[in-house]
């Protein structure tokens, strides 16, 4: 049986998708052993650069620079579903779908130096993603990221349903998350272990963490 | 009655005109103008300090001046008030690098901005750039695209205290008493497998 909290998450047997008893301004805090294993690694080390694809967050930001650290913040989901965008899909038999024009995608997110990032604060953005642009992105963010850089991910672990309300991730405390309806997106897919693992090939080493609320936190190693 | 009446004007500063609201009349007819003192709207000595630049006012260029400005048109090149702050008002659409004292953001910038002091960014913000500054405020609802780095101020030269024994033992043999920071010499955050 699925806890309360994965309820009032991802407001299951709520058919609207309007996630039911969590208002916009309301915070749920959320303890993570990924997100606390990712601070330790963020805590030890001085001035690193940090990349936050969420939403801009002002607690991330402060927390992040108030360690002395550098932070990036680029909100790859807003920009992977802007409308101009979209283009049709070259593939035969989908020419009139429209899909992400993942050139102009590349050419104007994640524009940074190769191996610049030691830590990634992904959240569940993956899930929210169009497909086509799902692997561009994993494969730019190994081309920024230092080898021996982490990367933080959660994955849905069941079937939410695609009006699954999508949450900003603040950081509360070393420890804690704070979660914050965003805007809302689609959840477009539901990735299982060996998706996880194929999506992140390139990279040294992958660590699952399955929470409580059946969210699975993964910690990627470049 | 009278005589304290007749006192207490002679005791009391020169009359102002009281606000009187508009009262319909016959058209054409010529009101009576009074100065309306709205005392919370009162223009404090710092505000007439500050230029204004419009919302209609579109530059092109470099713009740099030596006092407090308010930016509220649209600005294509760089901007720089060194010692002095920038507010950009919720009209202003700024494609330039920026360098000032203190930033206020309240519509939209495409480039760096360098707030020696402070940045902030308002609620209707929308930033696409690198933030440099020492303190840093953003308001719930503020779009930003970019990096931060907050830059510690400025220290005075310290006075360095005697060389240690050992210190001097080591420069005598030609080694350093303190390793220089090498970035590159920094291991990986985690050892990969």
């Amino acid at each position: 049986m699925a806890p309360a909290f994965f309820d009032k998450i991802f407001g299951r047997g709520d058919k609207t998708g309007s996630g039911g008893a969590v208002s916009p301004k309301d915070r749920i805090q959320r303890r993570s052993t990924g997100f606390q294993e990712f601070m330790k690694t963020v805590r030890r080390e001085e001035n690193i650069w940090v990349l936050d694809l969420g939403p801009t967050s002002p607690d991330n930001i402060k927390h992040i620079t108030e360690r002395g650290h550098r932070i990036y913040n680029e909100d790859i989901l807003a920009e992977a579903t802007r409308a101009d965008l979209k283009t049709h899909s070259t593939e035969p038999g989908r020419e009139n779908e429209l899909v992400v024009d993942v050139d102009r995608y590349l050419a104007e997110n994640l524009r940074h130096e190769r191996e610049q990032f030691d830590a990634v604060m992904a959240w569940d953005v993956p899930d929210y993603l169009p497909e086509e642009v799902v692997k561009p992105t994993i494969e730019r963010i190994h081309t920024i990221m230092k080898p021996g850089g982490i990367l933080l991910a959660f994955f849905h672990t069941r079937d939410a349903g695609p009006e699954a309300p999508y949450f900003r991730y603040h950081i509360g405390n070393p420890e804690t998350l704070e979660l914050q309806r965003g805007p809302q997106f689609r959840l477009q897919r539901v990735f299982n272990n060996r998706h996880i693992e194929n999506l992140f090939r390139d990279y040294a080493s992958i660590k699952f963490f399955l929470g409580r609320d059946n969210i699975r936190e993964v910690l990627v190693i470049r | 009655m009278w005589k304290s009446s007749k006192k207490e004007e002679e005791h009391s500063p020169a009359p102002v005109p009281a606000y009187q609201p508009p009262r319909p009349g016959p058209p054409g007819a010529a009101a009576p103008v009074a100065p309306v003192v709205h005392p919370e709207k009162e223009v404090s000595p710092k505000m007439a300090d500050i230029a204004h630049i419009g919302k209609s006012v579109i530059i092109r260029g470099e713009l740099s001046g030596s006092e407090d400005l308010y930016l509220d048109g649209e600005v294509e090149g760089s901007i720089d008030l060194k010692g002095h702050s920038l507010t950009i008002g919720p009209n202003g659409r700024v494609r330039a690098n920026v360098h000032a004292q203190e930033v206020v953001i309240h519509g939209h910038v495409d480039g760096s901005i360098r707030g020696a002091d402070r940045v902030e960014l308002k609620k209707t913000a929308v930033l696409a750039g690198d933030i440099f500054t020492q303190r840093i405020m953003i308001e719930e609802g503020a779009f930003f695209k970019g990096a931060v780095d907050i830059q510690k101020p400025e220290m005075k030269p310290e006075v360095k205290p005697e060389p240690r024994k050992e210190a001097a033992a080591a420069a005598s043999t030609g080694a350093s008493a303190t390793p220089a920071f090498t970035p590159a010499a920094q291991t990986p955050l985690i050892e990969t497998k």
